[in-house]
């Protein structure tokens, strides 16, 4: 559905967006992260064929965005951060006029416009101007605006920002209706709704692409390295030595919680298994023996910033 | 077509949309109709040779709120898309810069004639109550009608070249008034060549807008000032499509 390859992306002396690479196959829901500033919406807005590429090449549904821009077009349904959207209009005004726009035959205009409105939840402002409208319908009223020409293939740049934790839920759940009919593109700060509705993840990072794979393999990627958390009561001065040489660990920190000692372990495989079997030899009642498994917020973290510690 | 036309009507919707559409029709039709009545009664004063459609398109009553309302007519066409972002949703829809240049050009130049259109009506009541007519022939509405519209056509292009240079309304509105200006003052030149060689005033009879303005009005027909008006008018609008093309790809 989507073949990028080479993109890049030159203002004056900024390199916005450098040489990425790749690809999203049909019916895919890809998430594309990144710190702001990455190059996230640079590259948005070059497979939407709103900015033309400085070079390398991309092509949506075997259309070049750049050459071939009006077909491409016709098969992209994108929603703009922050939803810009006329104040002059009625919601159902606006939908009719950009269905047109986008080339939805006459007499298919309201059949498209009471599923959009259906399926976003806008039947009960359909009639109202959009300049009175909450920031959740404007919303929504973007990403009516984005399928209603039933494109393959849907662009959403941060789709849930500045939503209520419900508002972003339903939203959620809505991506993943969509995901149905649609490929989807889209990007986001908030990791766990990456997690929760991708397949993939594009890591993206000035203007680098840094990683690219599923939830899970960027996790287990991750997670060979991590930390053990032990609390025992214990006043063993040699506690420290004694778990050091435990295979596996390397290195231990210790703190103080009244009777109890919180041991935090930065561990290579997982050796709570020997852990135990040492707090049993030494007779250490043990009250927590957990290992802290890596989210998409650690790789997250782990790959955007290895660069700026010099 | 059908993409263009569905922009044009938007276009056209969007300036009857805004309350202030019809401040400004009312205010204009004020104005005109004060211009109309100032030139019966100098006509009264003094009768001469000048027919009343003549005296209507030749005072500075005339001339002062024409120049005026290109600027209020055409700042918002690109300026309020570039501020609002929704160009980008526009831009992003399988639509050529080009039909959006001219969807925003033909649509200003609608309600450029609509806001022209009751002053057709001064004659008619002219002819109802006083029995004669404003002008000896047909020809002087046409002129003055048909002129009236190229002028309009070229200074409306100067305000979208403007508009599509900035996202500030306000620097766009006075970036037009300046170039509408500069262009029609220049049309005063011709009058202080008047004595000058005829090769001076050949050249600035070429765009001298109120001398064309005075002949059309008389009836007189001449396919310089024509040609002049609508390939100035197209290398303006092809100047605001680079404009456009150019802020879009370079943002």
């Amino acid at each position: 559905m989507i073949k990028v390859e080479k993109l890049t992306k030159r203002y004056g002396g900024v390199t916005a967006v450098d040489e990425i690479d790749f690809e999203v196959g049909e019916g895919e829901v890809v998430g594309f992260l990144g710190p702001n500033g990455a190059g996230k919406t640079t590259t948005m807005r070059m497979l939407a064929c709103y900015l033309p590429p400085t070079s390398g090449r991309a092509e949506v549904a075997g259309c070049d965005v750049f050459r071939d821009s009006l077909r491409a077009r016709e098969h992209i349904g994108y929603m703009p951060e922050h939803v810009p959207l006329p104040h002059d209009m009625r919601v159902n005004e606006y939908l009719s006029f950009r269905a047109a726009l986008k080339g939805v035959p006459g007499r298919r205009i309201k059949e498209r416009l009471a599923d959009v409105c259906d399926l976003c939840g806008l039947v009960e402002v359909q009639g109202r101007m959009i300049a009175a409208l909450s920031k959740g319908f404007r919303q929504r009223v973007g990403l009516a605006d984005a399928m209603i020409h039933e494109p393959e293939l849907l662009i959403l740049d941060e789709p849930t920002i500045g939503l209520d934790p419900n508002q972003i839920r339903q939203a959620r759940e809505l991506i993943k209706n969509l995901r149905r009919h649609h490929t989807i593109l889209l990007s986001t700060h908030i990791l766990s709704e990456v997690e929760m509705t991708c397949s993939r993840v594009i890591i993206i990072n000035r203007g680098r692409l840094e990683a690219l794979d599923t939830p899970e393999n960027l996790r287990s990627r991750l997670s060979s390295e991590g930390e053990v958390l032990l609390e025992a009561r214990t006043d063993d001065p040699h506690a420290i030595a004694k778990l050091r040489s435990v295979h596996g660990v390397k290195d231990v920190v210790q703190t103080k919680l009244g009777d109890w000692t919180r041991f935090i372990l930065h561990v290579e495989s997982d050796p709570r298994e020997s852990l135990h079997a040492l707090a049993v030899k030494e007779g250490w009642p043990v009250r927590e023996l957990t290992r802290r498994s890596a989210t998409l917020e650690q790789v997250f973290a782990e790959v955007t910033q290895a660069e700026e510690q010099p | 077509m059908k993409r263009f036309l569905t922009l044009l009507l938007r276009e056209i919707r969007h300036y009857f949309h805004q309350p202030l559409a019809y401040i400004v029709l009312f205010f204009f039709l004020l104005l005109t109709a004060a211009n109309f009545h100032a030139g019966l009664v100098a006509l009264n004063r003094e009768p001469g040779e000048t027919s009343v459609v003549e005296a209507f398109f030749n005072t500075v009553l005339f001339w002062f709120p024409f120049v005026l309302i290109f600027p209020l007519l055409t700042m918002r066409l690109f300026s309020e898309e570039y501020k609002l972002g929704t160009i980008e949703t526009l831009m992003t829809a399988p639509v050529r810069d080009g039909q959006v240049v001219v969807a925003k050009f033909l649509g200003s130049l609608v309600f450029y004639i609509v806001l022209w259109a009751p002053s057709v009506l001064y004659f008619v009541i002219f002819r109802q109550v006083t029995g004669q007519n404003a002008a000896d022939a047909i020809g002087s509405y046409l002129g003055a009608y048909s002129m009236l519209i190229l002028v309009g056509m070229f200074y409306l292009s100067i305000g979208c070249l403007a508009s599509a240079l900035t996202k500030n309304q306000i620097v766009a509105a006075t970036i037009a008034f300046a170039l509408i200006s500069l262009m029609f003052f220049l049309s005063l030149l011709s009058f202080f060549f008047l004595k000058a060689s005829s090769t001076l005033r050949e050249l600035t009879y070429y765009f001298s807008t109120i001398e064309h303005m005075g002949e059309f009005s008389r009836g007189l027909f001449d396919t310089r000032p024509v040609v002049f008006y609508l390939s100035m008018t197209i290398f303006t609008l092809f100047l605001t499509h680079h404009v456009f093309q150019y802020r879009r790809w370079k943002n």
